[in-house]
């Protein structure tokens, strides 16, 4: 089964059993899941910040480009790559 | 995004047996063939204690295990507590004991993730591997309770040669369960599991087969399940990095509060464990001469010292190469440039090639029967 293409209004968030935290002991962000601790590159904390179930793909793609006054496809097209692979490891919900 | 491989100084992981009781008598139990008894085991305010000094430690995830956690009555409260210090917390169940208000009360206090072990999907013969009648509908139940009450779910599998068959159809019961994740895991043979090696060894064939329906699975469920698969050391070439490397990502914690590496290192000669009852859990893990043993790369035998997956899989399980090799400091015989590999090979397929003996079901000895018959001298 290959991911279904995302669609803008859907609106990210973070898996059943899956946790955004900050690890005082390593002064970073990591990513709780069920048997797995993952540590999240700058690109991928900031999307993953936004994961909230509450904003739409697109609104997030929008914020991003606007904080790095990057293009907008481009942003989008690393959004849209790093959910996709979010969503099929169930970290990611959309 | 990677997977942690950094150079850690705190552990990630803890697994906490919170009893060695268990209602099941499977035998390929991970706790040592000496269980502990209920009267030994750590009181909820201590236990409350090691969590806090498990995430000032730096620990992220704690895996309340046992035997069957839910015997105790103060899982709700530790669970509360674990939440309440910033752990991640999962339950490491058999499903057996919980019913739906149970359940719901673990869910409100925060319970992050539910492991049910499932032994088949063939109700009678996961019967004859717990040796509890009925156990299969039981866990079945109690996986759609858990899915009800809005927690996510991992079935975990034990592979033998009396399940092998079935992998496939045990990965459909995870989907049809909404399970988030299954593990189908080839016992891993230390403790009850090396007592039962004959009754469980599947053939290398029977290995292959299985392989090749997860690996159909993972291409046909992509995105609705994830499917961790762990290979049988025994028909292995490359050893596991057992633990993440000891003393490195994990520690274990027993019943009555006793630290270890791993949950089998208890059967190596010599190692001296630690308590949580006498020091600190950082100063065990820090200086414990148990972790110390086989930390890092120092230790390791000429053969792994030189080789570049030295800090890959750190010289494989320390548990095995003693159980095969007789020395708990050899290569793990798991790798195939072990001189021993050979031999390892050699038992999976002479165990394998025999009809399966009866099991020996995992249980508490019997009280010390001098003691028990003694005459009372009042």
């Amino acid at each position: 089964m290959t991911s279904p293409q995302l669609s803008s209004e859907t609106c990210p968030g973070l898996a059943p059993g899956v946790r955004l935290t900050f690890d005082k002991a390593r002064d970073r962000w990591v990513v709780l899941a069920p048997e797995r601790v993952l540590v999240p590159d700058e690109t991928a904390l900031e999307i993953l910040q936004r994961c909230n179930g509450t904003t739409q793909l697109d609104a997030i793609v929008d914020e991003l480009a606007n904080a790095y006054s990057a293009d907008r496809s481009e942003i989008e097209h690393d959004v849209r790559d790093l959910l996709a692979s979010l969503i099929e490891k169930r970290i990611v919900t959309a | 995004m990677s997977a942690d491989g950094g150079n850690l100084t705190a552990p990630l992981a803890a697994l906490l047996e919170l009893t060695h009781r268990c209602p099941l008598q499977c035998p390929y139990c991970s706790n040592p063939i000496e269980l502990e008894r209920a009267k030994g085991e750590l009181s909820t305010s201590e236990w409350m204690r090691v969590l806090d000094e498990a995430a000032e430690l730096g620990i992220l995830q704690v895996h309340f295990s046992g035997g069957e956690p839910a015997v105790r009555r103060d899982l709700p409260d530790l669970v509360a507590h674990a939440r309440s210090a910033g752990l991640y917390s999962n339950l490491i169940t058999s499903g057996v004991t919980l019913d739906r208000a149970r359940i719901a009360k673990l869910a409100e206090a925060g319970l992050d993730h539910v492991q049910l072990s499932i032994q088949d999907v063939d109700h009678q013969t996961a019967a004859y591997i717990a040796n509890y009648p009925g156990v299969q509908g039981k866990k079945l139940a109690f996986a759609r309770m858990v899915r009800e009450a809005g927690l996510p779910l991992t079935i975990n599998a034990v592979i033998n040669r009396h399940n092998i068959a079935r992998v496939e159809r045990m990965i459909d019961v995870a989907v049809s369960l909404d399970a988030g994740r299954v593990e189908v895991a080839h016992a891993q043979y230390y403790g009850w599991a090396i007592r039962n090696r004959a009754a469980l060894m599947p053939t290398l064939e029977q290995v292959h087969e299985a392989t090749r329906h997860v690996e159909a699975a993972r291409e046909r469920l992509r995105g609705q399940i994830v499917i961790d698969y762990v290979l049988p050391d025994y028909y292995a070439r490359q050893p596991k990095a057992c633990m993440g490397g000891w003393g490195r990502q994990f520690l274990n914690i027993t019943p009555s509060g006793e630290v270890l590496p791993c949950h089998a290192a208890q059967t190596i000669p010599g190692l001296v464990f630690e308590s949580v009852r006498h020091k600190p859990l950082s100063e065990i893990w820090a200086a414990s001469e148990a972790f110390a043993r086989f930390r890092g790369t120092d230790w390791l035998p000429e053969l792994c010292r030189t080789c570049d997956q030295r800090e890959v899989d750190w010289g494989g399980c320390r548990c095995q190469a003693l159980a095969v090799v007789g020395d708990a400091a050899a290569t793990d015989p798991a790798c195939a440039l072990s001189p021993k590999h050979d031999v390892l090979r050699a038992l999976a397929d002479a165990a394998s090639s025999e009809p399966p003996p009866d099991f020996v079901y995992r249980r508490m000895a019997p009280h010390d029967s001098k003691t028990a018959l003694a005459p009372t001298t009042s």
